[in-house]
């Protein structure tokens, strides 16, 4: 195992232990806003197609890659729009 | 410090972005927030990724991400509140199948390490499987296919072989580093994901959506290995960790185990008929609306219990207008809110709050339970399997031991539904046989249009 892996292992797993921290009480009001939000995070892998298509070496990774960018920017910008219009309805009144 | 070293720190204020989104997101007053701090964390994301060096084909970049825009925003906004669960499916599907087409497309590049192999056919299979496997809950809650859970025959042995043919496809891959066995995989995987979610009846299929989710964080992780970002593995697996987590919250609320709902169709026996054996005295009553206006009129307090059925038929508003007039003749009223109503956790709070309804009248269930008995009159407006004492009595029906809301200990039970048909669940609700129960038959909306009309004159 290289140095490298090690430190890409070590991240893994503890952003396992910040994401089962970071969402442990959430009041069943939120599990679809937060839900959709999450979904809206993984669009993240849109960061991981832009450098294939910009990267990559012949027909397939480009096209590849060009297909990978168009599903990742639907899932990063559709996911952060659809979360933002489920959670203003609840602007502007009491809350606990 | 040079340009990537650079790039590799905007991508850590980027990691940060997202902890702080998904913190954010957990409590109603920051949550808005949350989400628009999510997607700054993204934005500059993709920003600093347009200064990796040697990057090309800049021009091509930005089409795609036109044409991805184009696509998803008009979606994002046009979609009717009532659809938000297949948006999310379908969003978290096109996720995958990126995440997947990444790591195959980086392994077509060659020299990949042992490690580096098994992280590409882990994200292939688990990118795929969130592919088709989101594709089919999509068809489900759109109902373009049946709700129902669909087992095919064989389907048992089916599986195993399918296990079997995806982990040679796995040697394979990591023996030879063959792309072709990665690409063999990714198909072999999409038949998995679309045999996983057909057994899943309806009204679980929620809960497969946040599992899925939860895959799509993972493949999106293991891309990152892959391509050796850490944003990937953070932000993927965050994703990963926390969706589990909300998955296992789901069936929590369900009242079932996780492998119930996953699995439950594939090791169901014939019970399920068992909850419809009193056939004698079976008649239903049915009541005019002003009965119903004078029962509600003159109660002390009136739970409204709402389901799927009252966001189908876009009654939100009307609902809330009927609940304003009675609280003006003094009458309480609350909203008696089941943890799974509508079609997700939380689905029917975002239906009721765009209808304005303020937010102290809605009640989580366990609020409720304990005043129903001292309640004059329940309205279930386009509910069924949420108020279904089978869940508390029958051990043999399906949704036995899914917590309910016992609107049967309430004086009476009014329900507004459309026929007889059964619920999300396909099951038959005995309550509505109860002679305390009238019901109303009829479009919701319409039905509440004529009460508001009659309770004003009662």
């Amino acid at each position: 195992m290289t140095e490298t892996t090690l430190g890409l292992f070590t991240i893994f797993v503890l952003s396992v232990f910040v994401g089962f921290e970071v969402i442990s009480k959430v009041s069943s009001v939120l599990h679809t806003p937060l839900m959709s939000g999450a979904n809206a995070i993984h669009g993240v892998i849109l960061i991981g197609s832009i450098i294939i298509l910009g990267t990559g070496h012949g027909a397939a990774q480009i096209t590849l890659g060009f297909i990978a960018v168009v599903l990742a920017t639907i899932n990063a910008v559709g996911g952060f729009v659809v979360t933002d219009r489920m959670l203003e309805m609840f602007k502007g009144r009491g809350r606990k | 410090m040079n340009r990537a070293q650079a790039i590799e720190l905007v991508y850590l204020f980027c990691a940060v972005c997202f902890i702080v989104a998904l913190k954010g997101l957990s409590s109603p007053r920051s949550a808005r927030t949350g989400n628009l701090i999510g997607a700054v964390g993204m934005i500059v994301a993709v920003g600093a990724t347009f200064a990796t060096p040697g990057l090309h084909r800049i021009a091509l970049i930005v089409v795609a991400l036109v044409i991805g825009t184009a696509v998803g925003v008009p979606a994002a906004r046009a979609v009717k509140m009532t659809a938000i669960p297949q948006m999310v499916a379908a969003f978290n599907g096109v996720g995958g199948g990126a995440a997947a087409l990444v790591s195959l497309a980086e392994f077509d590049r060659g020299h990949a390490s042992f490690g580096t192999a098994a992280a590409v056919l882990f994200s292939t299979l688990i990118g795929a499987v969130s592919f088709t496997g989101s594709a089919i809950t999509f068809l489900k809650l759109q109902e373009l296919m049946t709700g129902r859970p669909v087992v095919l025959p064989r389907q048992r042995e089916l599986n195993v072989g399918l296990a079997v043919t995806a982990t040679a496809f796995i040697v394979w891959g990591l023996s030879d580093r063959s792309v072709t066995a990665a690409v063999l995989l990714a198909l072999v995987a999409g038949v998995m994901g679309v045999l996983f979610v057909l057994p899943v009846g309806g009204a679980d299929v929620p809960v497969v959506i946040s599992l899925l989710n939860s895959f799509t964080g993972l493949a999106v992780a293991a891309t990152g290995a892959v391509l050796r970002t850490t944003l990937l593995i953070v932000a993927g697996t965050l994703v990963g960790a926390s969706g589990t987590l909300l998955t296992r919250m789901m069936s929590q609320a369900m009242g079932r185990p996780l492998s119930n709902t996953l699995f439950g169709a594939l090791t169901a026996t014939a019970s399920t008929a068992a909850a419809v054996e009193d056939g004698g005295d079976r008649s239903v009553r049915t009541g005019t609306v002003d009965d119903v206006a004078v029962l509600l009129a003159y109660a002390q307090r009136v739970v409204v219990v709402p389901g799927y059925g009252l966001a189908v038929a876009q009654a939100q508003h009307t609902i809330r207008e009927l609940a304003d007039l009675l609280e003006s003749r003094g009458v309480e009223v609350i909203y008696g809110i089941h943890p799974v109503a509508g079609r997700m956790p939380g689905h029917m709070n975002v239906l009721l709050a765009e209808a304005n309804v303020p937010y102290e009248q809605l009640r989580e269930m366990d609020d409720v339970n304990p005043q129903l008995p001292l309640t004059d009159v329940v309205l279930v407006v386009g509910a069924n399997d949420v108020v279904n004492p089978a869940a508390r009595d029958s051990p043999g029906s399906p949704i036995y031991g899914m917590p309910i809301l016992n609107v049967d200990e309430a004086r009476a039970v009014v329900f507004l539904k459309r026929s007889m048909r059964p619920g999300f669940a396909g099951i038959d609700n005995a309550l509505l046989y109860d002679p305390k129960t009238t019901m109303l038959f009829g479009d919701a909306k319409d039905t509440l249009t004529a009460l508001v009309a009659a309770v004003k004159t009662a």
